[in-house]
């Protein structure tokens, strides 16, 4: 028999609600210990408990009460819990959750009566550990729910939900099989050297490639999702780019809604890239504020145009600002050719501010300057026209050019590093097969794309596959 | 029946097949008193199927027994009458070589070689059976004591290797006629069938069959396509250099719509279609009646014709066995281009045999529960002389090992495809006559008929059965490589000489890799279409090289991409392999192991997680879950977990 395991499960200092949980045999005991129901009397709850009467929690019924000591009597909390009967809960053990107020004291006071009441505290990853054993979760879900805890925003957690149900699973058992076929028509070819029908080779290489082709379009949809994965969960990146003072801190800070980065009135004072996190319409965001695009004098400005470049290779949307009170000139024209090199792969905004200043600039020629790239007139200063960027953000990512890539996403990292040995895998078999070696170098390639396959769903047992997956859970997971 | 004592013996092996020839020659070398009975000395290494050693995975098999340190090899290169290297178009991994063997000069050679080795008593005797006595693995176990002759005469062994071919229990069918038969037309065994029943043995029917022979000058051979042996012929021994040339051809014919048309006429009159015979046969090795129900969309099979030997007329009609009745057989036979007016030497039979579980063995192919008692060949369940071969000289090996107390040779799938045919039987069964098959060894790159040698003598002779002879010519053989190899790698032509001679070879490829500076002999070696041969016009100053060396350090410079790739599988393998699991394991304490699971390990109990991994019945969840728990015992963190 494993021992009972409690842990907070909610993330500390966040919420008003904050729970914590039991998983084990005596999950059930230790919460009548502790728990007094409302209406219960005091004294009648001590009567029943010191003759061994135990309260038989229903199944998955909410319970209005309060936590105690057990010792004192001291009440700790006013509290909700829950009882669910083993095997359908999330460990496929008895489970007990107790939903008390949020705050870290009250999380750690209740904890601490689960622990004293014979409960031990759970390590990183137990609950979800025991979920697995119990044949609650395969690998590819208890990786999903890896990403669920770790997914800041209300997108991720869509995301990890679809993993959670298996749907990366199916696919890839998918892959799986169309590659089992192809190798087990390799290997009656290979054991039957004097079997004469199938001594069609070129048709036999051919449906392979078309076969192969096929395999790895579908490998590389998966990868480009999780792109978008990354997207979802790490957010997506925006570099601000433009001349010194057009309100690039500024139209950064319009966005957080708070006064971070230092906003002067001299030129290139904003001197490194400044990464702020915002969530905007549900959407991680990761704003990227650059030193302005000027001739470097110094070494130090030097340092903040490289940054801006670099920025550039790396975002995923670009906002190229304009101050709207002044007239375009060759520093803007600069920018704008540069951006220039990367227009057809990203999309890119032109926002012109301080609209709350007299305009002096040229529109028109900004559309003329960048086509295709729409324009948007905000005031960081007074928040005008912000919401417009956005709506532009979610209008991106959700239904234009930042790609979302169906419902199917690839969010974690060891998945997609998996997917692309596949792909590798693959492609050297393809390679041997128009190289016309014999079938044995193929089938070897596509093994390896095989069983990098299985080692997402746990069909591939690796010896270290467990300690790579659990290792990455928090404690309360 | 009166029991006297006679002779006691370290090992005792039963049936002087090819599992039980390989056996008693082992255990003899490596020092053992070893006795081999046989019901009939005709039958000796007897070839009552196809004259034939070798063949895709077979040829593997033979040449890694040769490596060892085994008999088969330099049997075959005795008594063979023609040689072929199969596959050749295909990559080296699926080379096989095959050769047809003179029948009754193989049976011959290696009786003879039986007879004249030391410590090794050859003797006709049918065991009737076998001796426990108290102990063995438990308390209140078994261990084996010797055995049992018709006559009465009791031999004490240490150890006991059965290798009982299909003799057990045997029974051979065509139509609706049965007899208890061993093969072709040789006594059964049938009282020790009775004996290991009783005994607790759980023993079940397999089947195989044998095409008819005909005679070979009744064949018109304007109507058939004939095939040579290779003119090089690489011998399956590495202790052989030249062993002559082919002495006779085999002959192809192929069925028709008229034949398959007799076949399905009369299918109800064969002894399956019929419900004559129950027994499973071999899916790799169907009867004419299988192969004409089951495709019926071929309008004709291949055949080959393979004659039997010098001194003899016969002639096998390979992939042509039936249990049809003997008017049919000559029919339907006659049907056949070339063999309108064939005449039969013996009619086409299928036997039913007794087998045991192979599951019930340990890798040394110990039986789990018995102590000292060995299983070596068809009675495992497998099929085919060279699947025999091997195993006898594993048991044999092994039961030499036990009595020295040392531990178990037996080399794992990375390493020989015996250790795959090992595996397989033990640790995922199997339920009809089991071939091995080059897609069943999933290293096979490395696994290769021309490395055998490379693989395994160094092991044969820390065995002690690999003669020091064999032993210091793969050390000049591996040396010999090595040298050619690294002379290719650090010999240099310049981009015009290697432009000049790929031009002169018609390399179609050459403008896709442009040449700069200079290029070795290796890297120009690596090139799809160049090969060893065809180098020597850039290879000015090529040195005398061993044909041995030549053909090794081709494949090993063109395939060393392809080897690499595979060593980092083998490497992960071995990471399962070499993860042990405590023998005092509790699988039904494991919490999160399925109960059939759990039923499967702890009655398998593998050693290793690997081994666990290729048990039927077992998931891969199963295994991750049985990981994660050797994973917390280690860490010391089974608080309050097992019982």
């Amino acid at each position: 028999m494993r021992e009972t395991i409690a842990a907070v499960s909610t993330a500390y200092g966040e919420g008003g609600i904050g729970i914590v949980r039991i998983s084990g045999d005596r999950a059930g005991e230790i919460l009548d210990r502790l728990f007094r129901r409302g209406g219960e009397s005091g004294k009648k709850r001590s009567a029943r408990l010191s003759a061994g009467r135990r309260r038989v929690f229903q199944d998955k019924k909410m319970y209005y009460g309060f936590i105690e000591d057990p010792l004192s009597g001291e009440t700790l909390d006013e509290v909700l819990v829950v009882f669910m009967c083993a095997p359908h809960t999330y460990t496929g053990e008895d489970v007990a959750e107790i939903h008390c107020h949020g705050s870290v004291i009250s999380l750690r006071r209740i904890l601490d009566k689960t622990l004293e009441c014979g409960a031990a505290p759970a390590a990183a990853g137990e609950f979800t550990k025991r979920a697995f054993l119990n044949g609650r979760i395969d690998l590819a879900r208890a990786d999903a729910v890896i990403d669920l805890i770790k997914a800041k925003t209300d997108r991720g957690y869509d995301a990890a939900l679809g993993q959670l149900e298996g749907r990366l699973s199916e696919r890839i058992r998918d892959l799986r099989e169309r590659l089992t076929d192809i190798l087990a028509e390799m290997t009656v070819y290979m054991d039957y050297p004097e079997e004469d029908a199938s001594s069609d080779d070129d048709g036999n290489v051919r449906s392979f490639e078309d076969r192969l082709n096929d395999i790895r379009k579908d490998l590389n949809e998966l990868i480009s999702s999780s792109e978008t994965g990354r997207m979802i969960r790490d957010g997506i990146s925006v570099a601000i780019v433009g001349k010194p003072n057009v309100g690039k801190s500024s139209l950064l800070n319009a966005l957080l809604r708070e006064n971070r980065a230092i906003v002067s009135e001299l030129p290139g004072t904003t001197r490194d890239s400044i990464d702020e996190y915002a969530s905007i319409r549900g959407i991680p965001v990761r704003l990227t504020d650059t030193a302005g695009l000027r001739d470097a004098e110094t070494a130090v400005e030097a340092l903040g145009i490289e940054r801006t470049k670099e920025a550039l290779r790396k975002a995923d949307l670009i906002f190229l600002t304009f101050d709207g009170s002044g007239a375009l000139d060759g520093e803007d024209l600069e920018i704008c050719s540069l951006l220039g090199e990367r227009a057809n792969e990203i999309p890119a905004l032109a926002i012109v501010n301080k609209s709350d200043l007299p305009q002096r600039i040229d529109r028109d020629e900004i559309l003329r300057l960048l086509p295709g790239v729409s324009a948007i007139v905000v005031s960081a200063t007074t928040g005008e026209g912000v919401e417009n960027i956005e709506e532009y953000i979610e209008h991106e990512v959700y239904g234009g050019r930042v790609k979302q890539g169906e419902s199917l996403l690839v969010t974690n990292a060891r998945h997609k590093a998996l997917l692309m040995r596949a792909d590798a895998g693959a492609e050297s078999a393809l390679e041997a097969l128009r190289r016309e070696e014999a079938f044995d170098f193929a089938e070897t390639d596509i093994r390896d794309a095989y069983d990098a396959l299985g080692e997402i769903t746990g069909q591939t047992v690796t010896d270290d596959i467990l300690d790579r997956v659990f290792s990455r859970f928090c404690i309360g997971k | 029946m009166a029991l006297y004592e006679t002779e006691s013996y370290d090992a005792i092996v039963v049936g002087a097949g090819h599992a039980g020839c390989e056996a008693g020659l082992a255990a003899a070398r490596l020092g053992k008193r070893t006795l081999v009975l046989t019901i009939s000395m005709e039958s000796v290494a007897m070839m009552p199927c196809n004259p034939s050693v070798g063949g895709t995975g077979k040829g593997q098999l033979v040449k890694e027994i040769d490596a060892l340190g085994g008999e088969m090899g330099i049997n075959i290169d005795k008594t063979f009458i023609q040689s072929r290297m199969l596959n050749t178009a295909k990559g080296p991994a699926v080379h096989s070589p095959r050769a047809q063997a003179d029948k009754q000069r193989y049976h011959e050679e290696m009786k003879h070689t039986l007879e004249k080795q030391e410590n090794l008593h050859l003797r006709q005797g049918e065991v009737v059976d076998i001796l426990f006595e108290t102990g063995g693995f438990r308390a209140d176990g078994k261990r084996v004591a010797g055995v049992v002759l018709k006559s009465g005469a009791v031999y004490r062994g240490k150890t006991v290797i059965l290798a009982l071919g299909t003799y057990l229990d045997g029974r051979i069918h065509v139509s609706d006629a049965s007899w208890p038969s061993g093969p072709s037309g040789l006594s059964p065994s049938l009282i020790l069938a009775e004996k290991l029943r009783e005994k607790g043995f759980a023993l079940r029917k397999f089947k195989t069959g044998t095409p008819a022979r005909i005679l070979a000058h009744t064949l018109d051979y304007s109507k058939l396509k004939e095939q040579k042996g290779d003119d090089e012929i690489i011998p399956f021994s590495f202790m052989n250099d030249d062993i002559g040339g082919n002495k006779r051809s085999c002959w192809l014919t192929r069925t028709n719509e008229k034949s398959h048309a007799i076949v399905a006429e009369n299918i109800e009159k064969t002894a399956p279609y019929g419900g004559y015979t129950t027994g499973v046969g071999p899916r790799y090795c169907l009867s004419v009646e299988d192969k004409v129900s089951r495709f019926p969309e071929r309008k004709s099979h291949q055949i080959f014709l393979e004659p039997e030997g010098i001194s003899t007329e016969e002639v096998y009609v390979q992939g042509m066995s039936t249990s049809l009745p003997e008017d049919i057989q000559v029919a339907f036979y006659r049907s056949i281009e070339g063999l309108e007016r064939a005449e039969f030497s013996r009619y086409a039979y299928s036997i039913e045999y007794d087998c045991i579980d192979p599951l019930s063995l340990r890798c040394s192919l110990e039986h789990r529960e018995v102590e000292n008692l060995f299983f070596a060949g068809q009675i495992n369940g497998s099929s085919g002389y060279e699947e025999a071969a091997a195993q006898g000289l594993i048991a044999g090996i092994n039961a030499a090992r036990k009595i020295d107390g040392k531990a178990a040779f037996v080399p794992d799938r990375s390493e020989a495809y015996i250790g795959v045919l090992i595996d397989d039987l033990v640790t995922k069964g199997t339920e009809e006559p089991y071939r091995i098959m080059t897609s069943r060894a999933e290293f096979r790159l490395i696994l290769r008929q021309d490395n055998a040698d490379l693989r395994l003598t160094e092991k044969g002779f820390e065995l002690g059965l690999a003669s020091r002879e064999r032993y210091e010519r793969y050390l000049k053989n591996k040396r010999d490589t090595e040298t050619e190899i690294a002379r290719l790698r650090q010999t240099f032509v310049s981009a015009d000489e290697a432009a000049r001679f790929l031009e002169h070879i018609d390399d179609a490829r050459g403008e896709c890799g442009k040449i700069h500076g200079k290029i070795s002999l290796a890297d120009l070696l690596k090139r799809p279409e160049v090969t060893y041969e065809l180098l020597r016009a850039a290879d000015k100053d090529r040195p005398e090289v061993t044909p041995y060396a030549r053909r090794q350090a081709e494949i090993q410079i063109k395939y060393a991409g392809y080897a690499d790739k595979q060593n980092r599988r083998i490497e992960s393998f071995k990471k399962l392999e070499n993860k042990r699991i405590p023998d005092d394991i509790d699988y039904s304490s494991l919490n999160g192991i399925r109960p059939e699971a759990a039923q499967k390990l702890s009655e398998a109990r593998p050693q290793s997680v690997g081994r666990a991994s290729r048990i039927s019945g077992v998931s891969p969840a199963d295994i991750n879950v049985l990981l994660v728990h050797l994973e917390r015992m280690k860490a010391g963190g089974m608080r309050n977990e097992g019982t």
